[in-house]
């Protein structure tokens, strides 16, 4: 079982919600994002995403778009993004690590070799934005031969036999998207989520972990009611644009953000 | 002239593939919407009806057949094969563009979407999608770059006085690859109101298939044309290549005529060796972008590259798909030319023939004015013009005020060399 795998089912045993954290490599220094990382862990989170940063994230609303731009502005590559997981590794070999990104920059690097300086250096899987099931036998193959989870997601407007053949492809988890619209959007109707969540466990076993305009700790506790877990993104990359300036006051805020939210999705 | 005996060119196939390009790399929002259009586009092809009201809006509103022009005066100056304009410029809004938005305005209408959208880069798609939306009664937003919208005022305005939105797009190279990137997260947002009119054969399926088939119009015109004028087919077909709609609609008629062949002309700005143009074809690799894979300018790392040319049209860092499998196959092939070199073009058309192309359209002619000295008075090369050069007085003039080589700033001109 791969590490992501292994984690998110003691998750489901001990009935603790996954509170998956967000941040774009690179952003807003390139010495920036290990620090950053051990301090969301300190937070509460359980799976950690990392951003790899694109220069058309068509899917993203302002703050990763502007994350994403900070980051390119440092110079980032895929090969920097590895590094960085790399040495997050070194003190850290329990929590899954997760890429997110854009198809490109897998394709330019080829997916053989991602695959397997991936593997090499601990990232355990990645959700690619605008690869579809359909399109993604080539690095789907890549990625099993080296026991990586690409993770697939599901929208409001994917039909329920749609999901049924996504879900059997997907390893890792379900990564449902809650609203129609981009990253950072506040238009968030729980309702709709937990009508789409049980819709989707219908068809599958995998846990469900929601993202997509969760913002803050009662739009966090809300959703986590109905799904294995929430991401939170968007927030986060604000805060680093913040503090751009200081960047050894990163770590602490992020701990004390994502505080609040673990409390929210563990209080009874 | 013989057909070949080569299995019929079907492209794409049911996943939108041409050869290896194309497909649908999009955020899965999106697929639901995507499934949907295909799937009423495809009812709507084969629909007696509905192509009889397309073909009553491309008469009576667009103004349609244009006329396959026998440019003389152009031909004698340059010596060589007979030149012949397809006239895009004459349709209704100025350019090309308006056939596609006919057709998807319609689409539209059926799916009962209140609400369309549309990036656009010269401002002509803005227009034509502007003007079908007013026809129709439908709200209109269009996304354009910040530096697009500087160098294209004049349709900026037309967009507003047809009753459109125009949002100026400050992201990224602020040209049209961001304008897209806009348009397809406000589609995502509004997907349940608003369908996406894309302007060129490019995009997630079934974009570039749909609106190569509204563009083919073009060729199936041009076809019957030359037949009727000279009784055979024209040796080669040149057009501008931005997305490649233009183009894409005056080749595609033209597949299986074995005989007739395909120039497409990318904008290599200043020149393919400054790596300032906008020329994925000729210069760039493959990649996925907006939906679709095909050849991109893109950095070692897959990121996109910012583009140059000085027609805002071009200037994008990608190419419809379908041009993509084309080059591959050897069935077209493509060139790029310079913005001197559109310039002069664009000087020339309006020197000899009392025509003012569009910049994009200029790139085209340049090609003409390389290629036509070189070839036998009996050769005949057809040109698209796509579309009419009104929207670009101010460039042009800024131009001339500078004094910028390859441009004569002198009021009464030289005659071209
Ligand atoms: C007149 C004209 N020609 C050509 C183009 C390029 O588009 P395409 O390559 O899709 O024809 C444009 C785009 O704005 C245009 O306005």
């Amino acid at each position: 079982m791969s590490r992501l795998a292994e984690r998110l089912a003691a998750q489901r045993a001990a009935s603790r919600k996954t509170l998956t954290a967000f941040v774009t490599a690179g952003d807003p220094a390139l010495s920036a994002t290990v620090p950053a990382l051990h301090g969301l862990v300190r937070g509460g989170a359980d799976v950690l995403e990392l951003g790899v940063p694109f220069s058309d994230p068509e899917a993203e609303g302002p703050p990763v778009q502007r994350s994403s731009e900070r980051a390119l502005a440092n110079g980032v590559t895929l090969e920097h993004v590895l590094a960085m997981a790399e040495e997050f590794r070194r003190d850290d070999a329990g929590t899954p690590v997760v890429l997110m990104g854009y198809l490109n920059s897998l394709m330019r690097m080829g997916y053989e070799r991602f695959a397997r300086r991936a593997s090499e250096v601990g990232v355990d899987g990645m959700i690619i934005v605008n690869l579809p099931p359909e399109e993604a036998a080539a690095a789907q193959e890549a990625f099993r031969a080296r026991d990586l989870d690409l993770v697939f997601l599901v929208a409001p407007t994917t039909t329920t036999e749609r999901a049924a053949r996504i879900a059997a492809r997907a390893s890792g988890f379900l990564y449902y998207v809650s609203l129609k619209g981009v990253t950072g959007a506040t238009h968030l109707d729980v309702d709709d989520v937990a009508r789409n969540v049980v819709r989707l466990r219908e068809v599958s076993d995998l846990p469900i972990q929601v993202g997509f305009g969760i913002r803050d700790a009662a739009s966090a506790r809300a959703v986590s009611r109905v799904a294995d877990g929430v991401v939170v993104g968007s927030a986060l990359v604000d805060i680093m644009g913040e503090l751009a300036d200081t960047p050894e006051s990163i770590p602490p805020r992020l701990e004390a953000w994502l505080g609040e939210l673990r409390s929210a999705l563990d209080a009874p | 002239m013989p057909r070949s005996n080569r299995p019929p060119y079907d492209a794409p196939d049911a996943d939108g593939r041409f050869g290896t390009y194309g497909g649908r790399y999009v955020a899965e929002t999106l697929i639901s919407a995507l499934d949907e259009l295909n799937a009423l586009y495809g009812e709507l092809s084969a629909d007696r009806a509905f192509q009889d009201e397309l073909a009553t809006d491309l008469a009576r509103y667009v103004g349609r057949p244009t006329p396959l022009y026998p440019a003389e005066r152009l031909t004698a100056e340059l010596g060589g094969a007979k030149v012949y304009l397809k006239r895009e410029d004459l349709s209704h809004t100025g350019a090309h563009k308006i056939n596609n938005t006919v057709g998807q305005a319609l689409l539209a209408k059926r799916m009962g979407k209140p609400r369309v959208i549309a990036e656009t880069g010269a401002g002509q798609h803005g227009v034509a999608t502007a003007t079908v939306a007013a026809r129709l009664g439908l709200a209109c937003r269009v996304y354009m770059g910040a530096e697009d919208i500087e160098r294209q005022r004049l349709n900026v305005y037309r967009m507003r006085l047809l009753g459109a939105e125009v949002v100026s797009v400050e992201s990224g190279s602020r040209t049209l690859k961001d304008a897209m990137n806009e348009a397809m997260r406000d589609w995502v947002t509004n997907v349940d109101t608003t369908h996406y009119i894309i302007g060129s054969v490019a995009g997630p399926h079934p974009y570039p298939m749909m609106v190569r088939d509204f563009q083919a119009v073009i060729g199936r015109e041009a076809r019957s044309q030359c037949l009727e004028a000279e009784g055979r087919l024209p040796d080669v077909l040149v057009a501008c290549v931005g997305g490649g709609s233009n183009a894409m609609g005056l080749f595609h008629p033209f597949l299986e005529d074995e005989g007739v062949d395909m120039v497409g002309v990318e904008a290599a700005g200043l020149g393919l060796e400054t790596g300032r143009h906008a020329a994925p074809l000729a210069a760039g690799s493959p990649g996925v972008l907006h939906g679709q894979l095909t050849y991109l300018m893109q950095d070692g790392d897959g990121q996109i590259m910012e583009t140059h040319s000085i027609s805002a049209g071009l200037d994008y860092p990608g190419v419809g798909p379908e041009h993509a499998h084309l080059k591959d196959s050897g069935r077209a092939r493509y060139v790029a030319v310079t913005d001197e070199q559109a310039l002069e073009a664009f000087r020339m058309l309006n020197r000899l023939e009392g025509i003012m192309p569009a910049l994009e359209s200029s790139h085209a002619l340049a090609w003409v004015i390389a290629e036509a000295p070189r070839r036998p008075r009996e050769d005949i090369i057809v040109a698209n013009l796509s579309g009419r050069g009104d929207k670009d007085v101010p460039v042009v003039a800024g131009l001339l005020d500078a004094g910028a080589d390859g441009v004569d700033g002198s009021p009464d001109g030289g005659a071209p060399a």
